[in-house]
């Protein structure tokens, strides 16, 4: 790089800076700075990829949905989660695009190990109570976390996150309906929803990152990628769940868990990040591996397919 | 409903064969839609994950819509139907219980199903029961989508050559013995054809769908096979194999907990 372009580049940082901190949106043809590219990259890369695992946990419980209804709600949900996850894969891969990434290798990254998925997509959903609180909690975490993404200094992700947000709350009403329906049934059926709850709960803690954010959380938050704390968005959550929880006469496992009035903040127990950490990163979560050999055999079980689609396009423009 | 009643013939013997044939489509629609959900999270590629989805919401939808049916008739009400029978009261054709094996597999089957389906609509347009022939007119708008999907994906599949036409061959083979039943009305044929509630007869329904799948042999490169006249199992009188067991352990495997909570 010449020293000339050195300065060119450092007066567009400076510039493009000016426009962030104005709360101006940024497009995809926009110059920006490597660093912004790069971190949006693996934001929007890791958020798309959590959509398409996220499909595993419920999928399970699509063949074993106990009526019609329920069946044909969990599918429209667990199709929204696929139909997420290509949107929000064809935004990174735009802005992958200098790097010579395409989406083919985005989803390859996923069990090759090169990107994480959200913790929650880890563990397992041993009964039909968990497909309706993954849909309760998960989602309704998820849109949390995805409401404060809204206003996201890049206009791309934040006209696919609207969309999203609006599926995202149906998914969380499905959830809602499923959790109702077992809190108003039988003592097994009651029994049941308890042990989700409890055995969610935790996952939930981690779901939004440590009170103490890494060095590339916080750069983004200074490029406004994102705009909320991690704690601010736990904070939410409990908020807005705790009390949902307990009006069902249900109980949360943490005897910590209490709301000061006068800080409005809630106390809780921290879930155990090196275990949970060490999960994502290693995929060793009790479902890790099993799932990641299914996005394995769609993609490459069925490259075949795809090559087929290729091969016939070209014969039959080579016919025209 | 005063309207439909007024189209429904009131003997006991049609209303009999209108309910089988009802079981039959219902069965149909079940079977085939589970077996496509299967696919979710893993369809070869994520748009197709997404259009196959929504096939199979279609799909148990039409069940859903054909138990109604039943239930308004006073057969049982529609999740019993759906999940409670065993598996030698199903009518669904042994075609469509069989598990997805490829993708090739799934979408001749389909293909061919989808062709039936096209042709069992047009009849029940026509139709002297009235709830089914307004069903059918809804139903026409999705499954011509279907027709449309599966048609071009077998086609292709076969155009593509190498392996994805030798997987095309042996899924077609493999469904080929499994073909008989499609065409069966059971033991309800004649009754159905004389009282106008289905003006179709087993022959009649044979033959429209040869023609019709043909030129997408041809188109596929396919060589065309003569259909079998007969199988070992016939699904429209409740024969069926381990397939439809396993299906249904697995379909109501939640609902056997308690068959009468609210879930």
């Amino acid at each position: 790089m010449s020293p000339g372009s050195q300065v060119n580049g450092d007066s567009r940082q400076v510039t493009f800076m000016e426009r962030i901190e104005r709360g101006e949106k940024i497009e995809a043809t926009d110059w920006m700075p490597e660093e912004y590219r790069k971190l949006l990259i693996k934001q929007i890369h890791m958020h798309g990829i959590s959509e398409v695992m996220g499909a595993y946990p419920e999928k399970e419980w699509v063949p074993k949905a106990p009526n019609l209804r329920r069946k044909l709600a969990l599918i429209a949900k667990v199709q929204d989660e696929i139909g997420h996850g290509q949107l929000l894969l064809r935004v990174a891969e735009d802005l992958a695009k200098p790097y010579g990434k395409v989406r083919d290798d985005m989803i390859e990254d996923v069990y090759t190990g090169r990107v994480k998925f959200h913790n929650v997509f880890h563990m397992d959903a041993p009964t039909w109570a968990d497909a309706g609180v993954i849909g309760f909690l998960v989602d309704g975490g998820a849109i949390i976390t995805q409401a404060s993404l809204l206003d996201s200094s890049y206009a791309p992700y934040g006209r696919i996150l609207t969309r999203i947000c609006a599926e995202e709350s149906f998914h969380m009403q499905h959830g809602e309906s499923i959790v109702l329906a077992l809190a108003e049934g039988t003592e097994e059926q009651r029994e049941m929803l308890q042990q989700a709850i409890h055995h969610w709960w935790p996952s939930m803690m981690f779901f939004f990152g440590p009170p103490e954010m890494s060095g590339a959380s916080l750069r983004m938050m200074d490029y406004r990628i994102r705009t909320r704390t991690n704690e601010e968005l736990r904070q939410r959550f409990i908020g807005r769940y705790a009390p949902r929880i307990h009006a069902l006469g249900l109980t949360i496992p943490d005897a910590k868990l209490c709301h000061d009035p006068t800080t409005d903040q809630w106390t809780y127990s921290e879930p155990d990040w090196d275990w949970f950490g060490h999960m994502v990163r290693e995929n060793t979560g009790p479902k890790s591996q099993e799932r990641l050999q299914m996005r394995k055999q769609a993609h490459e079980g069925q490259k075949w397919v795809r090559d087929a689609m290729i091969r016939a396009t070209v014969l039959q423009t080579q016919a025209i | 409903m005063d309207d439909a009643r007024t189209h429904v013939a009131v003997d006991a013997q049609t209303e009999q064969a209108l309910a089988e044939y009802l079981l039959q489509l219902a069965d149909d629609e079940l079977a085939v839609g589970q077996r496509y959900a299967e696919w979710l999270g893993l369809a070869p590629d994520l748009e197709e994950d997404v259009a196959f989805s929504s096939i199979s919401q279609d799909e148990l939808a039409h069940s859903l819509f054909y138990y109604t049916l039943l239930e308004n008739l006073g057969v049982g009400c529609a999740d019993e139907l759906a999940y409670a029978r065993p598996a030698n009261e199903r009518r669904n054709s042994v075609l469509l219980e069989q598990p997805s094996k490829d993708w090739a597999y799934t979408i001749a089957r389909g293909f061919c199903f989808d062709v039936l389906e096209q042709i069992r609509l047009a009849a029940a347009l026509r139709s002297t029961y009235l709830p089914l022939a307004q069903g059918a007119q809804k139903i026409q708008r999705e499954e011509r989508y279907h027709l449309l999907h599966m048609q071009t994906w077998f086609e292709r599949l076969g155009m593509a050559g190498g392996e994805a036409r030798q997987r095309l061959n042996e899924a077609v083979e493999s469904l080929w013995l499994d073909l008989p039943d499609l065409f069966s009305l059971g033991t309800a044929g004649n009754i159905l054809f004389k009282s106008g509630v289905l003006p179709l007869t087993e022959a009649e329904l044979r033959q429209t769908w040869e023609q019709q799948v043909k030129p997408s042999f041809a188109h596929a490169g396919l060589a065309w096979r003569s259909l079998p006249t007969r199988s070992d199992k016939n699904g429209r009188l409740g024969q069926h194999g381990a397939a439809l067991v396993e299906l249904l352990q697995t379909f109501a495997e939640v609902y056997r907990t308690n068959p009468v909570a609210v879930w």
